[in-house]
């Protein structure tokens, strides 16, 4: 009808000046509707020429508002479906095209039309500017065109308790990641972190000598600096070493910067007051070690690639040595961190150290208390660990006064070679009595050189006999027994501590000797057990950790006063008449534990090389990883126990070739 | 009856101004139901088996409602057409009674139960149970004046403030246990009195009446309500779909029967007439025996355009249970074989079954049986699928919530964003994950692979003639290298793209669009195939069904279709909703679809019988996401009103309500063993919620699933396992691979 039409008129009219029309919010107290007003109709009535009554106009107000409101509530249907928040211009009309209304044209642009008002008449409208056509059509700065659509890949990870990881440390390599890499790197990191122990294994070993698996590597790190995460399970932080281990030990691997962040997860391990050592029961003692003997590695093999890597391991250290808030435990794990790193970090950070840190060791191994008794329980733990780092100290200058001695010849393997070292080595081991009245002084002069933080130019070598008497001064004759066991010691290889927890495969060889080293205070007391546990750790299996340590403390509670008379009197004749007890027992052993020849070779190309000693100590390595030479072969077939399922999954997780299948 | 039920999906289309004549309407359904699902491939004869309530009177009465309709709108061929499929003895078609001819169907049909594409075919338009408001089957084609006439009675206009602050005077009055439910009669009562107001050109007195009132409505009435304050006008209820929605079915109430009894003495001592005529008229109040509920609970149920559920819209029987997976043999790898030599064990003779393949040997007491819907058959290609996915199931990492914290830091979820010229209104991916599609506002679709294996197109016919046929290799010879890209774009629609949908076959896509078309998409030849038309108004959803073949879609038209790809006429019109129908989702076995509608209800359809076997409400907005779970048990649904509700289709009960999101929910998705709930919203946020307690939790006595009176706890904190924001960007389509990574998809607009 004609009357219906020229209402539709009206309101496209409305709708096309809609922004610009004067259109009044209504004064009723709900104003969630803008309403279009009568006088707003006649208005727009009179600008197309037409002139309306009021009753009509009011009639028709009303209409229009009612057809806008029914116009938003399609348009907004149109909005939802699209996924916006945002209602456009294009919702509007579509919402008028599919209730047959005309759609209103010119408001399509995508910029935002700024809504302006003007004071004096209350008036809202767009400013809609004037475009010069051909200023347009010339003109130099040509829009880019549009951004291709594509798809991107955001990852984020989750840990286990459903939080996003921050995404700093996340490496772009991941998103190059093809499937079969990440069904690799799911599976493996699954198997490793998993409750299997054989399949843990089998992920280990394929870690360690698949070749393709380069671009994983960015993921493992990652991975592996998860040990924050986990400072509560001594269990996974365990299982992320060994990840450490065999991405450090695979040849193919180039690591590159990678090493600062392993190092950093696996200096964690070793310094961290973790929470798991808050129970006395858990064994953290094992993976400090465990985790120092894979830093020593990672730095002897991998340490060329990050320049001063050695200098900022060796601070950390220093610094944890030196900060007496610290737990027990951190000091321990520096000191065992400083034994790993050789012989030299232990003279030029350990040593210098000691005599400040005696005083503090003292205090707590001194208070008899019984509220005390779990700290002093690990006041011995770095007891004994300082006791082997100095021992090894003292016995490699020997060897290298030795060598550098005699010059070239020092690397003929050998008898001739372990005997120059012990004949070097002799002097020091002088009786014990004599170099006690020498100890006062040389400890006097070292203090005054630069105590305990010496700074790192001034540091001068202290000479061997100096050391050896300061060293005698702090623990007396449990340092003599273990240096001055004679020629039979003689066979005992000079970095036998390194070597043979490495040639364990049970990652308990560590505190199997720690825990004897800490026992060495008490042969006063129980001299039964002492020749046994000193004499062979190598070829008994270790006892078990947790009897190890309860032993140890009910040893240390029991022989407390003797050991503590001994040490602090530092010469109790008491003590050194049982450490010679001791003598011909460890002598009668020591010459079946080990092939002296061999000992020697490893110590000199140690001492020799550093930082290229990369292929002597991988070869140790390799061979006392109590894995096969050539594993990859061998295990392949076994590997797919991976998937927790027979057939589907072996055909991938066979090392080799299996990134490579469709 | 049967009349009312065609009539009524009739009377909405013609009573929209927009609807086109009722004739065209019905052409296209019963030119379907003439043709069809005789297409059913491979199978159907089987499909004869089973004859679904043949003898049902009520399905003959709906016949016979329909053929006496066409003849009625000459419409002979047709009729003819619909007897002679459905078996109809001749005399039918005389000019008889209705109840005569009813008498004399039931031996027919008995009779000629057999064949199976009848069966089918039986009822394709059906309504919703909701919705069989008993009228004369005269009022066939209803005019919105004889809708709308039952407010023809007159009342003083003054009195109805009056009567109705008496009541809630009333009601307020009574016990606290009763006035929880008795105050469900505010809503619908004030309603209808207002509407009454209106059509009475009492427009004074309707503009006070609602002033005064509508602040005491619960405010998940609120967008209802502002519909109603615009209207004022008689004229302008012709044509609105919320006030034909509210005299077309009646606003259902549950009500105990104490509660009832106390509302009836009340008014009918007052002799409050008009509002018990309203009540009369307008209400369905469905009594129950037993307890008053309390607030929550009601609070739970309601929100719905039409009130609650009836109950015995839940009652029919659902087949919830899986099909059974076809037995396909894991073929051993030469190479493990090998292997296995090698290592010198003895070859096994049978290669051990796992667990997908042990679990699928028994059949399912809930699930349908296998050849109820016809399916196609499976394909080789599709059988090495089926393995693939086995393959890769078994390497699944589990994500239940206690081995999300098992499986300490690695869980990875991807989200692919895109920048997007126009906006990504829709996004589908692939069962394998190996594609990804998107919809565009721009009416493109666009198709991109994530996998280093570029899309190809097939060669050109010519090019084809070429190749040696006989190759092994002939399907990857078919293709043409030089047409190698990461991503295609498929151009066809001329409106937004707002559903997507791949096969499951990853051959086919389906898109559907505002240009009211659903379009089918060759993935092998990147070009259009099909479009189907058959919604007269924008397509909002479409999805594939997981057997492939069927695919369902929904649009402003306010019914869902089912259609076959081979087939340009849908096999089915699934109607009922009393507003868009806004989502679309197959149940895993294919028997069901559910829908989610404007009208805040989602509605469970059969598509053998095109019924509506379950109505659930308590969504208190638009309904725009829906995920069956794995096992088919349970039915998520998330809408605007930021919620996401949990029910379990076998007792059809809400079953969990999990709040947190604060916007709209455009996604769900179940972890692949369920476990897992991802929903993606419009706040920019992913939440994963604990499924599996959130099911494990649930007690169905007998008493809640006799009454649907259904207590929820809140603990949507303890079964929220995370909450992870995206870079500003909504999550339109979640995605578990098959291995259980999230992916989640939006669009990312640097």
């Amino acid at each position: 009808r004609k009357e219906k039409h020229e209402r539709w008129d009206i309101l496209t009219a409305l709708l096309r000046q809609f922004p610009s029309g004067p259109v009044a919010m209504a004064d009723r107290e709900e104003r969630r509707f803008a309403e279009v007003s009568r006088d707003s109709v006649k208005l727009m009535a009179e600008s197309t020429g037409v002139d309306l009554a009021d009753d009509v106009a009011a009639l028709l107000a009303e209409d229009v508002c009612y057809r806008l409101r029914e116009a938003a509530q399609t348009s907004s249907q149109f909005m939802r479906h699209a996924k916006r928040r945002k209602l456009t211009v294009e919702d509007l009309n579509r919402a008028l095209r599919w209730s047959r209304v005309e759609a209103v044209c010119g408001y399509g642009a995508q910029d935002a039309l700024p809504f302006r008002s003007v004071k004096e008449g209350e008036l809202f409208f767009v400013e809609d500017r004037e475009i010069n056509l051909i200023e347009l059509a010339l003109a130099t700065n040509i829009p880019k065109g549009c951004a291709e659509t594509m798809v991107r890949v955001n990852v984020a990870y989750l840990d286990g308790k459903g939080n996003v990881e921050p995404q700093g440390t996340v490496p772009t390599a991941v998103q190059t990641l093809s499937d079969d890499l990440l069904k690799y790197y799911q599976q493996i990191t699954r198997a490793i972190l998993g409750d299997d122990p054989h399949l843990m294994k089998m992920a280990l070993l394929d870690l360690q000598s698949n070749s393709k698996i380069a671009a994983l590597l960015p993921y493992f790190v990652y991975v592996i600096s998860g040990v924050k995460s986990v400072s509560h399970d001594l269990e996974q932080l365990n299982r992320l070493l060994h990840m450490v281990k065999s991405l450090v030990q695979n040849p193919y691997l180039y690591l590159g910067s990678y090493v600062r962040s392993l190092v950093s997860s696996v200096m964690y391990c070793i310094l961290e007051p973790l929470a798991a050592s808050i129970n006395p029961l858990n064994d953290h003692w094992t993976l400090r070690d465990y985790a120092a003997l894979l830093l020593s590695h990672i730095f002897w093999t991998h340490g060329d690639l990050v320049s001063g890597l050695y200098h900022q391991i060796l601070l950390s250290l220093q610094k944890v040595l030196s900060d007496p808030v610290r737990p027990l435990c951190s000091h321990y794990g520096a000191v065992v961190g400083l034994h790993a790193l050789g012989w030299k970090a232990v003279e030029r950070v350990l040593f210098p150290h000691l005599p400040a840190y005696w005083a503090n060791l003292q205090a707590v191994l001194d208070d008899y208390s019984v509220s005390n008794a779990q700290v002093k329980a690990d006041g011995h733990k770095v007891y004994g660990a300082i006791l082997v780092a100095v021992e090894r100290l003292l016995k490699m200058k020997a060897v290298s006064l030795s060598q550098s001695a005699e010059g070239g010849s020092s690397c003929q393997p050998g008898s001739g070679a372990g005997s120059a070292g012990y004949r070097v080595g002799s002097p020091g081991l002088s009786p014990p009595s004599e170099p006690l009245s020498e100890a006062v002084l040389g400890i006097a002069s070292h203090l005054q050189a630069g105590g305990a933080g010496c700074p790192w130019e001034e540091w001068s070598p202290v000479p061997l006999p100096a050391m050896y008497s300061e060293l005698y001064s702090f623990f007396g004759d449990s340092l003599a027994v273990r240096f001055s066991t004679g020629p039979g010691f003689g066979s005992y290889p000079p970095c036998a501590s390194a070597c043979f927890r490495e040639a364990r495969k049970d990652p308990l060889g560590p505190a199997a000797n720690t825990d004897t080293a800490r026992k060495m205070p008490q042969l006063t007391a129980n001299l039964n057990i002492s020749p046994r546990q000193d004499g062979s750790p190598r070829t008994d299996p270790p006892p078990p950790s947790l009897a190890a340590t309860g032993a140890g403390r009910s040893l240390a509670r029991s022989s407390s006063v003797q050991r503590s008379r001994s040490s602090s009197s530092r010469s109790g004749q008491r003590s050194a008449s049982v450490s010679r007890d001791v003598f011909p027992k460890a002598r009668f052993i020591s010459p079946q534990s080990g092939p002296p020849a061999f000992s020697f070779v490893i110590g000199g190309r140690q001492m020799g090389r550093r930082c290229q000693g990369r292929r002597p100590f991988q070869t140790t390595f390799s061979s006392s990883s109590s894995l096969p030479a050539n594993p990859p072969r061998a295990y392949a077939h076994k590997l797919p126990v991976i998937g927790r399922v027979g057939k589907p999954v072996r055909r991938w997780t066979c090392s080799h070739y299996s990134l490579y299948l469709p | 009856m049967a009349a009312v039920q065609g009539s009524i999906v009739d009377a909405k289309e013609e009573a929209d101004i927009k609807s086109e004549p009722a004739t065209d309407g019905f052409g296209n359904n019963h030119a379907n139901e003439a043709g069809v699902l005789s297409a059913s491939p491979g199978s159907s004869a089987a499909a004869g088996n089973n004859k679904p309530a043949a003898g049902a009177p009520e399905d003959q009465q709906t016949l016979l409602a329909v053929l006496q309709f066409l003849r009625k709108n000459k419409l002979s061929e047709s009729a003819e057409i619909l007897r002679r499929e459905a078996g109809l003895p001749e005399e039918v078609l005389d000019p008889k009674g209705a109840d005569s001819a009813g008498s004399g169907l039931g031996s027919g049909a008995d009779i000629d139960g057999g064949d199976a594409s009848a069966l089918l075919s039986r009822v394709t338009v059906s309504a919703a149970g909701g919705a069989k408001a008993p009228t004369k089957a005269g009022e066939d084609q209803p005019d919105v004046n004889v809708v709308l006439s039952a407010y023809s009675q007159q009342g003083d206009p003054a009195l109805y403030e009056v009567y109705y602050s008496g009541l809630k005077k009333f009601i307020e009055s009574v016990l606290d246990c009763h006035r929880a439910e008795l105050s469900q009669v505010f809503y619908p009562l004030f309603v209808h009195m207002y509407l009454e107001l209106v059509y009475n050109n009492h427009e004074g007195e309707a503009k006070a009446f609602f002033e005064k009132f509508s602040g005491d409505q619960e405010c998940y009435y609120e967008e209802d309500l502002r519909i109603l304050s615009s209207l004022t006008k008689k004229e302008h209820m012709r044509g609105n779909e919320t006030l034909l929605d509210f005299r077309t079915s009646k606003f259902v109430l549950r009500i105990s029967r104490d509660s009832y009894q106390l509302l009836k003495r009340h008014l009918q001592e007052r002799q409050n007439n008009q509002i018990w005529n309203i009540i009369q008229e307008h209400l369905y109040i469905d009594i129950f025996d037993g307890m008053p509920r309390s607030k929550s609970q009601i609070d739970a149920m309601s929100g719905s355009l039409a009130g609650e559920a009836k109950r015995e819209a839940n009652k029919a029987k659902v087949y919830y249970g899986l099909l059974k997976e076809p037995e396909i043999e894991l073929p051993l790898d030469d190479e493990d074989e090998e292997a296995e030599n090698e290592e010198g064990k003895p070859k096994k003779k049978k290669p051990k079954k796992d667990s997908t393949g042990s679990k699928s040997k028994k059949q399912d007491p809930n699930a349908p049986s296998q050849t109820r819907i016809p399916l196609p058959e499976l394909k080789d290609s599709d059988k090495l699928d089926k393995i693939m996915y086995m393959k890769e199931s078994t390497k699944r990492i589990l994500v239940g919530a206690d081995q999300l914290v098992a499986i300490s830091f690695f869980f990875p979820s991807f989200s692919f964003f895109m920048s997007p010229l126009q906006g990504l209104t829709a996004v589908d991916v692939t069962d394998d994950s190996s594609l990804i599609a998107g919809g565009f506002a721009d009416s493109t679709v666009r198709v991109w692979s994530v996998t280093p294996k570029k899309l190809r197109k097939v060669k050109t016919a010519a090019d084809l003639n070429l190749i040696d046929k006989e190759s092994d290799d002939v399907l990857e010879r078919i293709m043409d290298d030089k047409t190698a890209s990461e991503s295609k774009c498929l151009y066809g629609h001329s409106g937004p793209v707002y559903g997507i949908s791949f096969s499951p076959d990853r051959n086919y896509l389906l898109s559907c669009s505002e240009d009211a078309t659903v379009r089918l998409w060759s993935l092998l030849t990147f070009t259009c195939l099909v479009g189907y038309k058959g919604h007269n108004y924008p397509v909002w959803d479409t999805q594939f069904s997981p057997y492939g073949y069927y695919f369902i879609s929904g649009g402003h038209d306010r019914v869902a279709r089912l259609w076959a790809t081979d087939h340009h006429q849908p096999l089915r019109i699934f109607a009922g909703h009393l507003a868009d129908v806004t989502c679309t989702r197959f149940h895993p076995n294919a028997n069901y679809v559910a829908t989610g509608s404007s009208d805040r209800t989602i509605r469970l359809w059969d598509v053998l019988t095109g019924n509506c076997v379950r109505i659930f409400t308590g969504h208190k907005g638009p309904i725009h996401a829906l995920a069956f779970s794995p096992n088919g048990k349970f039915l998520a649904s998330g809408a605007t009103d930021g919620r996401v509700l949990l029910w379990d289709i076998g007792h059809g009960l809400m079953v969990g309500e999990l709040k947190g999101h604060t916007e709209c929910i455009y996604s769900l998705r179940f972890s692949r063993d369920g476990e897992i709930l991802g929903s993606g919203s419009m706040d920019n946020t992913v939440r994963l919620w604990d499924a599996m307690k959130a099911f494990d939790d649930l007690e169905t006595d007998d008493f809640t699933a006799a009454t649907g009176h259904i207590h929820l706890q809140d603990n949507s904190q303890e079964l929220l396992l995370g909450t992870y924001m995206t870079k500003s960007t909504p999550v339109v389509h979640l995605h578990f691979t098959r291995r259980n990574l999230l992916l989640a998809a939006g669009a990312y607009n640097p």
